[in-house]
């Protein structure tokens, strides 16, 4: 065996405070070592030549590399190391950048235990083996769960490149909440006009098979080869016999309150959720229908030309295989009834940003006039109050909902633009109009609608006769402020939507403190989870506005594809292994696994069922926690033995 | 506790439109910033900052802001106007709420109301510069 010994001077970053002479010096006493060399960026190109030239002058067999984090580099000299038909894992890389020299100001004791690391190393080095990576095919469909913009775009992008999509949504229609906003800021064009094209995209393509009133049941398997089960609901009405003329809403004796339109107009039992709802047809709400079991009333089947209506529907599951999974389950608006002293829920005339948002749409319950819920009067002064429900840490949210800021301005701009003798007064903490154009909306909003910011939080609304009265504060003043308005419409802030954590918890996927799905990385995996193949998209890892949810979208669409093109992955080669020997099927391993990877099988051996630990090595990420966990040391975690491990150990307990 | 009642009725936004007419600003441009503020040299002598006194304005609080003496204390030097971000002519502004107050006759002086007293403790060149606040 001979060993190579390379240490990085990286800069001065390691050689400012670790004797690297010296080390390489000690390094050259060390078991099996060849040769041991210093150089200024080993990770260079001309550093990598000069392992390559070793390598073959000197036949190196395992490399020991002493620089930075092998999270930076070790990519980088495992390709070294195949380059020169070496086995990329009879490498090793000490880190004494991070845990030595970034670390410590003491070079005399930095440098013994660079040392110590290094001996470590080089004698764990000496038990490596070579591993293989193993080859998974993969499946090349993909699942998309949630049917907002976020969903609608990675389903069309996906299914633009060529890979069947199925697209799941919980309701009964696609387009999530964007299809409840009247407009969208900066540029004020109508949110349906935007999207319903893209909704009838996903529709008509070819390549997406979209799944409405559909829930993914459970998820199996593992990157390139999920296997999932899906829960249709039934909605009652025959779709493709469904000629959506209309004649059962009429005969209907059952009303609800309308979930498009916040509640605030009413719908029949049979209904469809909107005019441009995709996929077009009517629905029955089985919990207020009086026809599904027991059957009381049929009225809608009487008139039914089409017979589209089956009151026996049952729900089904549908199985589907995907390569990758995209979640994009969106949010929901907070709770601001929590907030009593805003009075959401008990005071009319008080309302949330998205009952705004029907109020002031043409498509809305009052056809687009401003009107206080209350007296369905024209409000003459409306209070927007921002920050409701955000940035409040002790009780309610504690983070910035990031869009709320520039959707209360344009509350207040479209106000102003329906309303022009109106006074439309926006209480704020800070304005943050962080996005293309965004400060210049505001501006506009100020500067030619006269909206008018006051820099404070309201701090409660009483009714007042038929006027509700806001006290708050001015703090550029410094003066305590009430006035009358008509309307209080509160900036609700975004948090985390049921689906979200019912998904997440599913998927096993891990959720911030705000229970939003956390990215693998926040800055540069925003759209990867730490499950491989299961990507995110959209409000399901944090408030994101329009463009922001779509660009993600995209993004979680294309590095699904980087998946779904591939004929084969390849998986690494560091994964657990079990001893069947040495084996009790006591199942701890299956337990602490983060990743599902173990299951507890039953073998056959010696004419006995046995029941031992079976590692799926394409779910394995070789972490070593079975390893650890395993009693009877049965699990070895492969690029980790014991063995080395100990090894390592050895080294560091020396004098 | 005493809460300051906000109001938007016709006066407040009358007192707004004649502020913006004589000055030719746009008086809801302003975002608080208190750049102005932060640069006049004689912001330590105001009552209210600069910036206070345009936030007053938007808010149509005309006795509060006909009160201030900071109005009276600019010396039109244009620092304000040169720095505002927001391309406000802050010295127009304040000249306009000068303006106004005359035409409003706001705190009018009148001779034969002053004390013989207070006559003979003012410094004559006080009641002169009243007189010529009327001529411009």
């Amino acid at each position: 065996m001979k060993i190579g010994v390379y240490i990085c001077e990286c800069g001065s970053n390691i050689a400012s405070t670790v004797d690297v002479e010296e080390l390489a010096e000690q390094a050259k006493e060390f078991p099996n070592v060849e040769v041991s060399r210093v150089y200024k960026y080993v990770c260079s190109d001309p550093g990598q030549v000069l392992i390559k030239q070793d390598i073959e002058e000197k036949q190196l067999d395992r490399i020991v590399v002493a620089a930075c984090s092998p999270r930076m580099h070790e990519p980088t000299f495992r390709a070294v190391l195949e380059d020169m038909g070496l086995n990329p894992y009879v490498l090793e890389i000490v880190n004494i950048r991070e845990q030595v020299s970034w670390v410590h100001n003491d070079k005399a004791k930095g440098t013994v235990k660079a040392a110590s690391l290094l001996k470590g190393a080089v004698l764990r080095a000496s038990l490596m083996h070579p591993l293989e990576r193993k080859k998974v095919g993969v499946t090349p469909n993909a699942l998309v769960i949630g049917g907002g913009i976020a969903g609608i775009q990675a389903s069309l992008d996906l299914a633009d490149m060529g890979f069947d999509t199925t697209l799941v949504e919980k309701t009964a229609t696609i387009g999530g909440k964007m299809s409840q906003l009247d407009k969208t800021f900066p540029t004020l064009d109508c949110s349906q006009c935007i999207l319903s094209p893209k909704m009838v995209d996903v529709n008509r393509h070819p390549n997406i098979d979209l799944l409405a009133l559909s829930e993914v049941v459970e998820v199996d398997g593992y990157v390139g080869n999920f296997k999932v089960k899906i829960k249709k609901n039934p909605t009652y009405v025959l779709a493709d016999k469904c000629t959506l003329c209309d004649d059962c809403v009429p005969v209907c004796p059952v009303i609800e309150h309308d979930e498009y339109n916040q509640g605030l107009s009413p719908r029949r039992a049979i209904y469809i959720p909107y005019p441009q709802a995709v996929p077009a047809s009517y629905l029955i709400d089985p919990n207020s229908c009086l026809g599904i079991d027991p059957l009381i009333c049929s009225k809608c089947k009487d008139v039914c030309g089409p017979e589209a209506i089956d009151f026996d529907m049952k729900p089904e599951i549908i199985e589907k295989e995907v390569g990758a999974i995209i979640v994009a389950t969106g949010y929901e608006p907070y709770p601001i009834e929590n907030i009593g002293e805003y009075g959401y829920g008990t005071i009319p005339d008080v309302i949330s940003g998205l009952d705004y948002e029907r109020i002031v749409s043409a498509s809305g319950p009052t056809d687009g006039t401003i009107r206080s819920p209350s007296d369905g009067k024209i409000p003459k002064t409306v209070v927007f109050v921002h920050c409701a429900g955000s940035r409040d840490p002790s009780k309610h949210l504690p983070y910035c909902s990031k869009v709320c800021c520039m959707y209360a301005t344009k509350h207040a701009l479209q106000y102003k633009h329906l309303v022009h003798d109106g006074t439309a007064i926006n209480f704020f903490i800070d304005i943050r109009t962080a996005g293309k154009d965004y400060e210049e909306f505001y501006q506009r909003a100020a500067e030619e609608d006269q909206v008018i910011y006051i820099r404070g939080k309201v701090s409660e609304v009483f009714q007042d006769g038929d006027k509700i009265l806001v006290k708050g504060a001015d703090t550029l003043t410094g003066e305590t402020v009430e006035l009358h308005a008509d309307l209080v419409v509160l900036a609700t802030g975004l948090m985390p939507s049921a689906g979200t954590k019912e998904i997440a918890s599913l998927l096993n996927l891990s959720v911030g403190m705000n229970g939003f799905i956390r990215e693998a990385h926040p800055k540069l995996k925003p759209v990867d989870t730490a499950i491989a193949g299961v990507f995110v998209a959209g409000t399901a890892t944090g408030p994101k506005d329009i463009p922001e949810t779509v660009s993600n979208a995209s993004g979680a669409a294309s590095r699904a594809a980087g998946i779904l093109s591939q004929d084969e992955l390849e998986i690494e080669g560091t994964v657990a292994q079990v001893d069947e020997d040495l084996c009790r099927g006591c199942g701890l391993c299956a337990e602490a696994c983060p990743y599902s990877a173990i299951e507890i099988k039953a073998i056959n051996k010696y004419g006995h069922a046995l029941r031992v630990a079976f590692v799926n090595e394409a779910m394995c990420k070789g972490c070593g926690s079975c390893a650890a966990a395993c009693l009877n040391g049965a699990i070895n975690q492969l690029g980790y033995t014991d063995s080395q491990i100990l090894a390592l150990i050895g080294a560091l307990g020396e004098e | 506790m005493s809460y300051e009642y906000l109001k938007f009725g016709k006066e407040e936004k009358d007192f707004i439109a004649k502020i913006e007419e004589i000055s030719g600003q746009n008086i809801y441009s302003c975002y608080q910033c208190g750049k102005c503020s932060a640069g006049c040299v004689f912001s330590d002598k105001m009552d209210i900052t600069v910036n206070q006194l345009i936030h007053l304005i938007q808010l149509g609080q005309k006795e509060k802001v006909l009160k201030a003496n900071t109005q009276w204390v600019c010396s039109s030097c244009l620092t304000c106007s040169v720095r505002c971000p927001r391309e406000i002519d802050v010295a127009a502004l304040m000249e306009a709420v000068r303006e106004y107050s005359l035409r409003e006759d706001y705190e009018k002086v009148i001779i034969s109301e002053i004390s013989k007293e207070a006559l003979d403790k003012l410094p004559n060149i006080a009641l002169v510069s009243n007189f010529r606040k009327k001529t411009g």
